[in-house]
């Protein structure tokens, strides 16, 4: 074999690797059978199982608020500490807003829960869990925003002033419009990493309060019904569409900042 | 009173003085240029005058008042910036109406200004392209339409030709003579190219390492240099090293080592024994093939060592027997001028008693 089809077979193994356990989940959610096992026919039953799950729909609810929530707050800081990072060139910053990115997540749900508990004695919840996960977006908002400032002549920030407008006029309508494909890549990055975080919220999340993947990972505990397989490919297809949006935005920028 | 007035402005980056105390009075309605090497301090210096940084020391003053304390938008003063530097997200139109909008002007006023001002840089058909559709010259017009449009006191060009390419460029300065004419606003040009400053300038200053070196117009600056660096800068010209023998009230009488006695223009200050360099403009020097053709002309033997021929002119570069070497200038189109001579010629080269100018050092 020569080289190049050495490199077709392994991107191929890799790639099956990837999507051959999704698909799988995709299909068996569709099949007319309480098992995992063979294919029997085409179904929507578990999806009518699946919306008529209470627990599940309250977690859903929750999983969609947090995401929304903790977006919003994280691109609203994530984009100020992008373009103070660009801006002013500070040292301590970058690495204190990025290290959460890098940081593996046990050790940040593990501080957060302590933080938490013992400094802030917040009762944990809902509002604990979209703390953490701002903490953990904010990052990767600032990172796109900071790659899409990089990119840009410095001079259109100056010619804005001398042409006359006031510092705030020139980020309303210079500054910000130009930075809104980041701004907005970064929203949905939130959005897609708040709604199928499990580690983090596994830690911060108090008693009574369920998000998705936590709904789906006390199901599979007990067996993984093709309810479980509904709900995957339904939050997979959410996941899809956000990142396919997302990088419609910031083709460029998002290369290389995703997890 | 001088519109602007920059006085004793210095302006230092740690150890670095990028612009040195400096000082220049610009009239009302001048094209004035700011000529210099790369890294002398020109943007330095119009970045102080803009706003967007402040002097360690010294005053600017437009119409006698300190800007000291004004931000950028409050200035009456825009800046065509070498990279353009147009919003990329806003169409031509919207480029231009910017600073308008900015002044609070109504959308009516707003329109037939914007109209009026892509009539002058001809790009009326151009109003809905964004910039990226544009070419290098047509971004250049909208940079210089959005520069002119609200009419600012001043308008500050820094080296805004120097992206275009050789005939382009040509063509936007002989426009930016005409404009700046008709709309009689007040620029401020910074190149490096010395062909530009000479050719569009009323008046140029010649900065050094953050120094200003001269300050005139351009025929005195280019016949009249008053140091070697901007002799050196300032066109094509012959540097040879120089002693003055005799200063008389009407010439000098100057010894080139290695060459000999030759004549030059008298000049204030200068005394015997003074070392310096005769400095030579190439037009000034002529060659010939005989020796009565330049007898009562400061003339040495040599050879030619190459020529370049670019149509109107042909450069020779002589080897003077002595071993040094002078450039000369000929127009092609000289009365009498039936020979053109060869590498390995052997000629006379020669300058008037009057031409050269002695600089000591
Ligand atoms: N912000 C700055 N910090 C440090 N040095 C600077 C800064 N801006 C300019 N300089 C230095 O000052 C000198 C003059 O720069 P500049 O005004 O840009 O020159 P020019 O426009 O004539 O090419 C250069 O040596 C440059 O490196
Ligand atoms: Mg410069």
């Amino acid at each position: 074999m020569n080289r190049s089809s050495w490199l077709w077979s392994i991107s191929a193994l890799v790639y099956a690797f990837l999507y051959v356990p999704l698909i799988i989940v995709v299909v068996y959610s569709f099949n007319d059978s309480r098992l995992n096992a063979e294919w029997v026919g085409f179904t929507l039953n578990w999806y009518r199982v699946l919306f008529n799950d209470e627990q599940m729909i309250r977690a859903a609810v929750n999983s969609l608020t947090i995401a929304v929530v903790s977006g919003l707050v994280a691109t609203a800081l994530g984009t100020m500490a992008g373009i103070a990072i660009h801006r002013y060139k500070p040292k301590l910053l970058p690495f204190m807003v990025i290290t959460p990115v890098a940081m593996p997540e046990i050790l940040l749900g593990v501080s957060l829960l302590l933080f938490f508990i013992q400094v802030m004695n917040l009762t944990l919840g809902m509002l604990s869990i979209i703390i953490a996960h701002i903490t953990f977006c904010i990052g990767f908002v600032a990172i796109v925003v900071r790659a899409r400032l990089a990119g840009m002549d410095e001079s259109i920030f100056e010619a804005a002033r001398d042409l006359g407008a006031t510092p705030w006029q020139t980020f309303k309508l210079v500054t910000f419009p130009l930075i809104m494909p980041g701004v907005i890549a970064g929203a949905l990055m939130s959005f897609t990493l708040s709604i199928d975080d499990f580690v983090i919220t596994f830690f911060t999340v108090g008693v009574g309060v369920s998000t998705l993947p936590l709904q789906i990972y006390s199901m599979i505990k007990i067996a993984v019904t093709p309810e479980v397989n509904a709900v995957s490919t339904l939050l997979m297809l959410l996941t899809l569409t956000t990142i396919i949006i997302a990088s419609k935005f910031a083709p460029d920028t998002l290369r290389g900042a995703m997890k | 009173m001088a519109l602007l007035e920059i006085r004793n402005v210095t302006r230092r980056f740690g150890d670095l003085v990028a612009v040195d105390n400096v000082s220049i009075n610009i009239e009302a309605g001048e094209f004035f240029t700011l000529l210099g090497p790369s890294g002398c301090g020109k943007t330095t210096l119009l970045r102080m005058i803009a706003g967007f940084d402040l002097p360690d020391g010294g005053q600017i003053l437009l119409d006698g008042k300190d800007l000291a304390g004004t931000p950028p938008e409050k200035r009456p003063i825009h800046t065509v910036f070498q990279s353009y530097a147009l919003f990329p997200h806003m169409t031509v139109t919207g480029n231009v109406s910017f600073p308008l909008k900015m002044a609070g002007k109504s959308p009516d006023e707003i329109a037939v200004k914007v109209k009026e001002v892509l009539d002058l840089v001809h790009l009326s058909d151009k109003g809905e392209s964004f910039p990226h559709e544009l070419s290098g010259g047509q971004k250049q017009r909208v940079a210089l339409a959005r520069g002119l449009v609200n009419r600012p006191r001043l308008l500050m060009l820094d080296e805004p030709l120097g992206a275009l390419d050789a005939k382009l460029r040509e063509e936007m300065q002989i426009e930016l003579i005409t404009l700046q004419r008709d709309v009689g606003i007040t620029f401020v040009f910074v190149t490096h190219s010395q062909a530009e400053a000479l050719a569009l300038s009323h008046r140029i200053a010649v900065m050094n390492a953050g120094r200003i070196e001269q300050m005139d117009e351009p025929s005195k600056i280019y016949s009249f240099p008053v140091n070697r660096f901007v002799a050196d800068f300032i066109g094509r010209i012959n540097i040879l090293q120089a002693e003055v023998l005799e200063a008389a009230p009407d010439h000098l009488r100057i010894r080139i080592p290695g060459m000999g006695e030759v004549r030059a223009p008298a000049k204030t200050g200068a005394a015997r024994g003074q070392k310096g360099v005769l400095a030579l403009r190439p037009e000034q020097v002529r060659i010939a093939a005989k020796i009565d053709d330049v007898a009562d002309e400061n003339h040495f033997p040599g050879k030619v060592r190459d020529f370049l021929y670019v149509g109107d002119i042909t450069t020779y570069i002589v080897d003077l027997n002595n071993g040094a070497r002078i450039e000369a200038l000929l127009p092609n189109s000289a009365t009498g001028r039936a020979k053109f001579f060869e590498i390995g010629d052997a000629v006379k080269v020669a300058w008037p008693k009057d031409a050269g100018l002695f600089l000591n050092d």
